[in-house]
Parts: structure tokens; sequence; C-alpha cells
């Protein structure tokens, strides 16, 4: 399954994270979540546990209500195709602050690795380019993931959209908190709001 | 083809307005829509509204995971759709209890009160139900001098106490619409 010079999911989120700052992270349901969760829990992770096809409304919602800060969606392949319209919806808002990654391994890791359409045909950087998002590029390194890294921060040159081919190994999960409550409200805490 | 957008045009109804002072009282800042006839005129209204901002979706579900994320970032929104609209939600709508957010649904209904078009009617007979069974509480204006009241306890209820909540409003309320050749 494996092929050649694709990159390690756990390297390419914490080589993304590592200097976040107050950047608040959104993870798409499945292994973008432990992936989040294993490059160290923080106040402003956005853990889903499901809502398949909502992770980049949830960033697109939080990057509207907090444009001064860098807001990172990272989520698969399969759970981007299932809300390939919100690219659509992103690329009419252009939040300028909003980062979309996907971390393509083009299977469904979670429900026994069946093949994803990005496996055969769908480009989704050709798709995030086409609904407006006009900074979308593929990314193959980790000397451009650091690159990337830093780019994230900029609130003013958004919105940008990245796909990372990763290999496909299924990794030992890490498990962040399924509270969505808890997740919510902390998020919400860290940025100065209290409980109603 | 839009007889019913274009009677809304010329008879500028006053409920739309009433929904739109009580959104501004309430500080709602997110508006995602699909659009629909009924709900054209409120959409004019935050489209030209310095202190919201309009967000047209390509899907209905979006637009409860728009809400999600805003609540999270600080801000109170309201979704616009139509009956045929909510079914497309339904996974998504487990977000209000996963995150127990003040969710606030103005829905436009079809398929009841003199519908011209069959296809409007199984969407719009289960949309109550559909709503109940996610949890959602359900108000209904069927009158103009009742759209106010409801929406205000509506937004009252979502804002205040969490509790999620779509008000339907009836195809008596807007008439129709006119299909002509």
């Amino acid at each position: 399954m494996s092929k050649a010079n694709l990159l390690e999911r756990r390297s390419v989120v914490s080589g993304l994270l590592a200097e976040r700052k107050d950047a608040i992270v959104v993870g798409g349901l499945g292994a973008s979540t432990y992936d989040i969760a294993a490059a160290g829990d923080h106040d402003r992770n956005f853990y889903l546990w499901g809502a398949m096809g909502g992770a980049v409304m949830i960033g697109l919602g939080i990057a509207l209500a907090q444009p001064e800060l860098p807001v990172v969606v990272i989520t698969g392949d399969g759970e981007m195709l299932m809300g390939i319209g919100s690219l659509a919806t992103v690329g009419l808002q252009k939040p300028r602050n909003l980062t979309i990654v996907v971390l393509d391994n083009e299977v469904y890791g979670e429900t026994g690795g069946q093949a994803s359409h990005t496996a055969a045909t769908v480009d989704l950087v050709g798709v995030a380019r086409s609904c407006g998002i006009a900074d979308s590029s593929a990314i193959a390194t980790m000397a451009d993931i650091e690159a990337f890294a830093r780019l994230m921060q900029d609130v003013s040159s958004g919105p940008r959209f990245a796909s990372i081919k990763i290999d496909s190994a299924n990794l030992e999960r890490v498990l962040s908190s399924r509270d969505g409550q808890f997740t919510v409200t902390r998020i919400r805490g860290a940025l100065g709001f209290g409980p109603i | 083809m839009h007889a019913r957008a274009d009677a809304l045009k010329e008879n500028a109804a006053s409920w739309p307005e009433d929904i739109f002072a009580i959104l501004q009282r309430f500080d709602v800042r997110q508006v995602p829509y699909v659009p629909d006839a009924g709900h054209s005129q409120l959409i004019e209204r935050v489209l030209g509204a310095s202190s919201m901002r309009a967000v047209p979706l390509t899907t209905e579900e979006e637009g409860v995971a728009l809400l999600a994320g805003a609540w999270a970032g600080g801000q109170r929104g309201v979704l616009l759709m139509q009956s045929s609209g909510v079914g497309n939600c339904v996974n998504m709508l487990s977000l209000t209890q996963i995150f127990r957010f003040p969710f606030l649904t103005l829905v436009t209904m079809r398929g009841e009160w003199g519908e011209f078009n069959p296809w409007q009617v199984p969407m719009g007979s289960s949309t109550q139900g559909v709503f109940e069974l996610s949890g959602i509480k359900v108000l209904r204006a069927s009158h103009p001098d009742e759209v106010g009241e409801v929406v205000e306890a509506a937004a009252g209820q979502a804002y205040n106490a969490c509790t999620p909540t779509a008000v339907l409003l009836s195809q008596r309320l807007i008439g129709a619409k006119v299909f002509t050749k």
C-alpha cells in the first residue's frame, strides 16, 4: 500500500502545530483528531468525533467570529469530500485568517481502508482553487510543511488550502476528550467568553 | 416563474422587518442561509446590515456547523432555510446536543396550505417531526401579527437558555407559490 515519498501524518501535524501560538485548531473526525491530540492537548483544540463533513464549516464560523486569530482546520480526504460544498462557501466568504489542511491518504482508514475518490480521480487542490480559494497547493516535503506552518499565522493573506499526501499506515489512536461541551466551553474560556 | 417573489417585492410585508429587528436586538452576527422566496425580504435586510454577516450555503447542514463554530468563537447566529432543507441537516443537528449551543433556525414552510408542487409535500409534512426527533423545540407562526412574538420567544429560549429552537413560518403566512408558464 505504501508509496514512496509520502509523508508521515503525525510528523506533519506536529510540524504544523509546533509554533501554533494563539491559533485555534479544528480536527475532523477520525485520525485527524488523533493526530492533533498526539501533537499535544491544548485549550484551543476543537476535536470532532462526528459531524462528518462539518469541519471546514466549524472552522469558518470561528474564523468569521475571530478575524484576528489564525484558524486551522486539519481533516482527512473522506471528511473533506463529504463537506466538499463548504469549500465553495469558504471561497465566497474569503476569511483571511482561515487555513484548511487535508491529510490525504486516499482511504477511509477508520472503516477498513476502503479507497476514497482521491485515490483515483478527485484533485482536491483543483477543487479548492476552482471554488475561489486562490492559495491552494499540494505539499510534499517536510521543509514545505515548516514554511506553511509559518504562513498559517498570517491572518491577512488567507484563505489558504493545502493537500498533503500521507502514507496510509494506521497508527495507534491517541484519544482526545469526546465531550463536546467541555471542548467548546474550554475554547470559549480561552477566548474570554464565560458560560451563559 | 417567480410570482411569489415578485409579489413580495411589490407588497413588502412587515413581519420580515419584525424578525430583522429581533435579530438585531439579540446581537445576531452570522446569518447562514439557503435562499427561499419566503425569506427574500429578510435576506435583503441581512445583506445590507453592517453588523451581520450573510453566509450563502451550498447545503443547509453547512449552516448548523457554521453556527457551532460561531458560538465557539463568541458570536450568535441564525440559520434561514426552507422546509425541504431540514432533511439535509439531520446528522449535523447532533451538534445541538453535543455542544448545547444556542441554535436558532427560521424555516419557511412548503408542502402545505394550497401547495401546487407535490414534490414539496413529503418533506414539508415531516419537517416538524424531524426537528422534534432531533431534540429541537418547534414553534410556529401562521399569521403576520404573531410572527414577532413567536420569533422573540424562540430567540429568547435559544440564546438565553441554550435551547435549540426552530420557528416554522407557515406557507399560509407566505402564500402558496404561484407557477405560471
